[in-house]
């Protein structure tokens, strides 16, 4: 009846997975019943849990991300601490939890914090910045949204009920194979993959739409902000890149579940294929983070310098030149392979190639910050930040690109240090800088200054005592994922990237305490214009936050820059253009097709892994009905009448032309 | 207007005919609804060939991995594959008459040639599954070599495939059914057609690389 689920599923004997989840579990039914005590359950299912505006999805999967970098990082500090203690003694973390700490905090951190925080960004500005109402499918958004959700859910159930995978972030075979792996952990990780990559799969093909489909009137390609071509890039590498790990998983899961011979060691299975094709997504996959973190960058430095993005063109080939080279550097993540001196030699070049376009980009963001005026706020201080950790990144990279040396450093401390110093200076930075400078774009009012800055410091030299050290250690000849050592010429290092992560600890204690007082002090904060940097593309020009249609009356766009050519036109001529005709307005009616179809996939997931296959077969069932009533509804739209139109814009018109008035009295 | 000009979509727009012009959701506003339906599903369709293309190059790495079973040359009967590949042949060209029927509003084109894709389909659908079992039966199953495992794989991807398609096919005739030729349903009609005949494609290829590629060796 019920598989192989038993109540031996629960670790009983684990104090550390059973406190922690029962923390969570504390946790998530103590916001429940807030939520319901305060009566808000209706306006949240009504508003946010079923609603299909791209602003409020993207807003949810940043939600997601910054609830599981809690997580990830709890296992990353768990991680740092052990390592400073089991030297010579087994530390407080037996071999078989470790080992799932440093699996789980990989998968979480790439699948549940990295991707949901771009996704959740892309998803929420690029319709503002091509001055349209909407992704191209709104409901499919929130499918995917709900699908990501799902994936990051069943890893989390995973620390309760049964185990996680112990295989590292990537489950090589035959080490994750039935026979060496017997457990639900590989099976957890599978289908949490299975199931977000699909809602993954869903984002892509809906924001490739959106940018080349989708542009307000005048929006030429060459005139779009570099945030939407970077989004391009990204998720024309998802398209591209998320069939290939879902076939591979698949590949996996069938040999596990049904004795197939891809990959095991008997009947002719190759396991370096698996290695080729996880890789054939996974290379692709670090691009598809950090390009849109570089978009963010190009926004954020042009609009704190004051000046356009210098070299837009040149921007716009690197960011179209990685998206195609990158997938053609997969083999350096295993030179070791043997696959000969001269394939090694091409993916060598290959990926020293790649840094070229990177470099271009740097050199653009450089020249952007030349002879401007340049406001060092906290969305400024990440990207600088980001300039100068992420160049050491791609350094030690380049270096790791050189195969004789890889030979000497690969699977050491090394590659781990230079993999999180472009992850974290890179993706995690450029994810940083975008949620202070889009937040009162969203919730309209600011971040906290002086905690954002507090903040960005702890991260930037946490993140230099944590992981310089992995350098020496990896130079040193110490490998990753060690649960225990006896090199006393370790232990030191290891004690100082230990408080590197207690300093990032505080930094993300900032964070939170920065979100807490700027809600509480929200009416000094608050962005009255929807203008709060003085920025450039026409985000910018809707209300903070902007209404549910974005903007009352599409944006006739003549160049690039677009807001900054109308803030200019109306600073000449010291008043806001003509108020515009205003009609109805007509909208996607929210839906509950995303998270109905998750909580099935949510079932189906737990199912499969526990082998529970009645259970698989019901929620199969379910998600094919939900579609077929969604399929089957008459009204998908309703109308906002051109009144509510007129008053919502009427409002912001009459902030800035105050806004305006005051310019003017200053100059 | 004839069923020609309906077939080479030029009534693109017909669902907006009257209908007061508004300054609406931006997708009707600039570009019809049907172009970007139809753009979104042929870049899923894009990332569908791609998955195929992953278990297409899994299988050519582990095509000569018999471990001692039996290889593709044994086991491949081509005449009943060219049975299966003109039945689905047939169901593309039929799939075609029904999205003319379709445009047309003609019940009869539209529920016939659905009816005869169907039955096209679910023949190869059978003619497949037959072809498994007796390879099954013969100690030839998926878990006998790494060749069997990357050939069930590769070519019961793309059964199943056909099968989520006969399910869509139903669902799709039901609602046609129900709700006549409204602009949404035609839309998914459009993005039906188009799944189906990439179905072809693959065919193509999986007959093309499995079949006559493995039969000649």
């Amino acid at each position: 009846m019920w598989g192989k689920l038993s109540w031996a599923a629960i670790p009983f004997d684990q104090p550390i997975p059973l406190i922690a989840s029962g923390a969570v579990g504390l946790v998530i039914i103590g916001v429940l019943a807030w939520v319901t005590l305060k009566g808000w359950l209706p306006y949240l299912w009504r508003e946010w849990i079923t609603s299909v505006d791209h602003k409020r999805i993207g807003i949810m999967y940043v939600l997601l991300a910054a609830v599981m970098l809690l997580r990830g990082f709890s296992d990353a500090i768990m991680m740092r601490s052990q390592q400073a203690l089991a030297f010579q003694s087994p530390g407080y973390l037996p071999p078989e939890h470790y080992d799932q700490i440093f699996s789980a905090h990989g998968t979480i951190m790439i699948f549940f914090v990295a991707m949901p925080f771009v996704i959740g960004l892309m998803n929420f500005v690029v319709p503002l910045q091509l001055g349209i109402r909407d992704v191209a499918f709104p409901t499919l958004n929130s499918v995917g949204f709900w699908l990501t959700a799902t994936g990051a859910l069943l890893v989390n159930v995973s620390l309760l009920v049964g185990e996680f995978a112990r295989t590292g972030w990537l489950p090589y075979p035959p080490l994750s194979e039935l026979i060496y792996s017997p457990g639900v952990g590989v099976d957890y990780y599978l289908w949490s993959l299975m199931i977000s990559g699909a809602g993954t799969l869903v984002a892509g093909i809906n924001l490739i739409t959106t940018v080349l489909k989708l542009h307000a009137p005048g929006m030429t390609y060459m005139r779009m902000p570099m945030f939407c071509w970077t989004t391009l890039a990204s998720n024309l590498m998802i398209v591209a890149a998320f069939p290939v790990l879902t076939a591979t998983l698949a590949m996996l899961l069938l040999d596990r579940y049904l004795g197939f011979h891809f990959f095991t060691n008997d009947g002719g299975g190759n396991q370096m294929m698996f290695v080729n094709l996880i890789w054939a997504w996974g290379h692709p996959e670090v691009y598809i983070l950090v390009l849109p973190a570089f978009g963010i960058f190009s926004e954020v430095v042009s609009t704190f310098s004051g000046k356009p993005l210098f070299g837009y063109r040149s921007m716009v080939a690197a960011t179209m030149v990685i998206c195609i080279l990158s997938f053609t550097v997969w083999l350096h993540h295993f030179f070791t392979m043997g696959a000969g001196a001269n394939v090694n030699a091409i993916f060598g070049i290959a990926s020293m190639i790649i840094a070229v376009p990177t470099g271009v980009k740097v050199f653009n963001w450089l020249f952007t910050m030349y002879g401007g005026r340049i406001v060092y706020s906290t969305p400024m201080l990440w990207s600088i930040g980001f300039i100068v950790t992420f160049v050491i990144g791609g350094m030690t990279g380049v270096l790791l690109a050189v195969p004789p040396a890889d030979f000497v450093l690969h699977e050491s401390l090394f590659q781990v240090a230079h993999f999180h110093n472009v992850i974290i200076g890179g993706v995690l930075f450029g994810a940083f800088a975008g949620y202070t400078y889009w937040f009162p774009k969203a919730f309209g009012f600011r971040l906290h200054e002086g905690l954002g800055k507090a903040a960005f410091w702890c991260w930037t030299v946490g993140f230099y005592v944590a992981f310089m050290p992995l350098y020496v250690l990896g130079l040193m000849g110490m490998t990753r994922r060690m649960q225990h050592y006896d090199v006393a010429a370790w232990h030191p290092w290891l004690l100082i990237a230990a408080g590197g992560a207690a300093i990032i600890l505080v930094g993300i204690g900032l964070q939170i305490a920065q979100l807490a007082v700027s809600i509480r002090r929200r009416d000094e904060l608050r962005d009255e214009t929807g203008d709060p940097w003085n920025g450039r593309s026409l985000e910018w020009a809707t209300p903070s936050p902007p209404p549910a249609f974005n903007f009352a009356v599409l944006p006739n766009i003549k160049s690039e820059d677009a807001y900054w050519s109308m803030k200019q036109r109306a600073l000449q001529q010291t008043r806001l253009g003509e108020e515009p005709p205003y009609a109805d307005i007509e909208l996607p009616r929210n839906s509950a097709t995303g998270f109905v179809c998750a909580f099935f996939a949510t079932i189906m997931g737990f199912a499969l892994i526990w082998h529970i296959w009645w259970m698989v077969g019901v929620a199969a069932l379910g998600a094919y009905a939900t579609f077929v009533v969604f399929a089957w509804r008459d009204v998908d739209e309703y109308i906002v009448p051109a009144e509510t139109v007129a008053s919502i814009d009427r409002a912001n018109r009459s902030a800035r032309s105050a806004a305006l008035a005051r310019r003017q009295v200053v100059s | 207007m004839t069923a020609f000009e309906a077939a080479a979509g030029r009534n693109d727009d017909r669902e907006t005919l009257g209908r007061q012009p508004r300054l609406g959701h931006a997708a009707s506003d600039l570009i019809s609804k049907r172009i970007i339906t139809g753009y979104g599903f042929w870049i899923f369709l894009l990332s569908d060939i791609i998955m195929f293309s992953a278990f297409f190059a899994a299988y050519a790495v582990l095509v000569g991995s018999t471990a001692g079973g039996p290889s593709g040359r044994e086991l491949f009967n081509l005449p009943n594959v060219a049975l299966e590949t003109a039945l689905l042949l047939l169901s593309s060209f039929t799939v075609g008459l029904a999205s003319i029927g379709v445009q047309a509003r003609s019940g009869p084109w539209f529920y016939g040639a659905m009816a005869a894709t169907f039955i096209l389909g679910a023949g190869f659908l059978s003619i497949e599954i037959r072809e498994f079992a007796s390879m099954a039966a013969r100690g030839a199953g998926p878990t006998r070599s790494a060749f069997l495992s990357a050939f069930f794989t590769l070519v019961g991807c793309h059964g199943l495939h056909i099968t989520a398609g006969l399910l869509w096919l139903l669902t799709m005739v039901a609602q046609v059914f129900a709700k006549g030729y409204r602009a949404d349903i035609l839309r998914r009609m459009l993005c039906f057609s188009l799944f189906w005949h990439a179905l072809d494609i693959i065919w193509v290829a999986i007959f093309t690389v499995v079949y006559l590629m493995g039969a000649a060796q």
